[in-house]
């Protein structure tokens, strides 16, 4: 194993030992999706389109899905990496001969254990409270393995990037919960996407969050549903051209953007 | 190759208008414990910070264990050890988790074990780090420095806030370092430190150096007047003199035994070091002018 993947594995190893340690950010992390899910699940219970069995909780499933992507990558990493800026964290290790690939090695494990958790417990409530029916082909495990891995590589990738705006630890969540909150209310997580206004259909269509929530329909979402999507089908190749057109992005702002030291201190 | 582990020559380092180095020639010669002394803000951390690879230089010459620490590498760095001044991270970690973790960043650890019962947190080894007291997280600090087995140690004010007893404590800890032949290079604004731990000492003010020397030398200690003062009828007679000693035996002939309240006094690492911070960028007149005090 080259020294970068060993010290990425340890990297991972002890960070994921840090992670379950701080309790708090344990239960908030598993905990809001699922009350998500609850909530959202519980009050809009109706069926949204008549004839197809599709109920409003089966939508969401699919939309908090894809948001357990954002949230697992994006928001941990946009909030945690400038926190570790402030705490010493990353000043330590670029004073060390680690593998600097190492360190992102390391958070990419942790960001994989939370999102299989929380896809985990989104179906367990999904099933046992809703009634949902997992798909049942190999074709929609497959769309949904290749939805999450772009995901999950352009939201880490786009985390990493956005970590260098917040001018310090306390104020990241700040910048990072109104984005992820817009993208959720104009992609077609809380409301279905297709009722939506055309300029808001339009503006969600620039980002990633609105194809990752269709890749996640199109996996969770009987067949018969692609005809209420606005195209009327799936558009699975848009959806992995634009991932990966996000992905190149991420990758891009990622490099160019990341910071190992606070503003001003290099 | 050259034994010296840091030869510097005309570092420079602005911050917009603000020159926090302006101009500093260093040399550090191999297994040698050297403090770069000043006040706070007299430019001894960006200095530092410089030769640890963390900030680009605007100028000047650098060569830290033979390498431009400009261009940091992995080897290289796994030939150097950095205490940093603050750092609150791996909060969550034990001391024994943290330095295990950071042994395999290096080619050729020092053990764990051995590291943690050099700075003395054996008791302390499954403690949490953030329930560690100033001092044993500076320790820790220490230890995850050395755990790389480094040629050559950085330490930037280590001692900052630590009481008498655990600065002593420390001390010793730098000490066994140095007789193990590690190079160190520590920055600090106590004297005593300073005084106590190196071979020679830069004194630092506004990004520059304004003497240099061992610290019974510093800035022409060594050969400055002895001032003696003794009590007589008339008051308290102070003289200054080349010869204290000469004068102390013509006193005590005088006085036919004992000489009231005598005292024989040299500058004091003090009074060089207040006299050499107090005024403006240093020239080498200021470092003659304290033989005058």
């Amino acid at each position: 194993m080259t020294p970068t993947l060993a010290i990425g594995w340890r990297r991972f190893q002890i960070e994921l030992k840090e992670f379950f340690r701080e309790r708090e950010s344990v239960v908030f992390t598993f905990s809001l999706p699922m009350l998500l899910m609850l909530i959202f699940g519980s009050v809009f219970s109706g069926e949204i389109a008549p004839g197809l069995g599709v109920t409003f909780s089966q939508y969401f499933l699919a939309g908090m899905i894809a948001s357990g992507l954002v949230y697992s990558s994006f928001q941990q990493l946009a909030i945690a990496i400038p926190v570790e800026r402030d705490d010493g964290t990353l000043k330590r290790i670029q004073g060390t001969p680690m593998p600097k690939a190492s360190y992102f090695l390391g958070k990419l494990g942790v960001v994989l254990v939370v999102y299989c958790g929380q896809v985990f417990l989104l179906l367990l409530i999904g099933v046992v409270l809703f009634d949902i029916a997992l798909p049942d082909t190999t074709w929609q495990w497959l769309t949904f393995v290749w939805v999450s891995a772009l995901g999950l590589a352009l939201c880490t990738l786009l985390g990493i990037a956005f970590s260098s705006l917040p001018r310090n630890g306390r104020s990241a969540s700040a910048w990072v919960t109104p984005v992820i909150l817009v993208l959720q209310f104009t992609s077609g997580v809380f409301f279905v996407f297709r009722d939506l206004p055309s300029w808001m259909q339009t503006f969600a269509s620039v980002f990633p969050l609105k194809w990752m929530t269709q890749g996640m329909r199109s996996v969770f979402l009987p067949g018969e549903f692609a005809s209420q999507e606005p195209a009327a089908v799936w558009e699975l190749p848009q959806v992995a051209g634009m991932l990966v057109l996000w992905t190149l992005v991420g990758l891009v702002l990622a490099l160019t953007t990341f910071r190992w030291q606070r503003r001003g201190d290099g | 190759m050259t034994d010296l582990a840091v030869d510097v020559l005309g570092l420079m380092k602005s911050y917009g208008e603000t020159a926090a180095v302006d101009g500093i020639d260093l040399q550090v010669q191999r297994g040698e414990c050297f403090a770069l002394l000043g006040p706070n803000g007299a430019g001894k951390t960006t200095a530092i910070e410089i030769l640890e690879g963390y900030r680009a230089r605007d100028a000047g010459e650098a060569l830290v264990l033979g390498h431009d620490p400009g261009r940091p590498t992995r080897t290289w760095r796994s030939r150097i050890g950095i205490v940093l001044q603050t750092a609150t991270d791996n909060a969550e970690l034990s001391v024994s988790e943290v330095v295990s973790h950071f042994a395999h960043y290096y080619p050729n650890p020092r053990t764990p074990e051995s590291v943690i019962e050099a700075v003395g947190l054996s008791e302390k080894r499954k403690t949490r780090t953030r329930n560690l007291s100033g001092g044993q997280r500076r320790r820790l600090d220490v230890a995850l420095g050395i755990i790389g087995r480094p040629e050559l140690l950085f330490l930037d004010e280590p001692t900052t806030g630590f009481d008498p007893e655990a600065r002593r404590d420390f001390w010793d800890l730098i000490r066994q370092l140095r007789t193990d032949g590690t190079t160190i290079l520590l920055t600090t604004h106590y004297l005593e430190e300073a005084e106590q731990l190196a071979d020679r000492v830069a004194v630092i003010a506004g990004g520059r150096i304004v003497a240099e020397g061992t610290p019974s030398s510093l800035g022409g200690r060594e050969d400055a007047d002895a001032v003696v003062s003794w009590w007589t009828p008339d008051g308290t007679q102070t003289r200054r003199t080349a010869e204290p000693t000469r004068l102390v035996s013509e006193l005590a002939a005088e006085y036919g035994g004992e000489i009231p309240e005598l005292t024989v006094r040299r500058p004091s690492l003090e009074d060089v070091y207040l006299s050499l911070v107090g005024r403006p960028a240093g020239t080498a007149s200021d470092a003659d002018a304290v033989g005058e005090l």
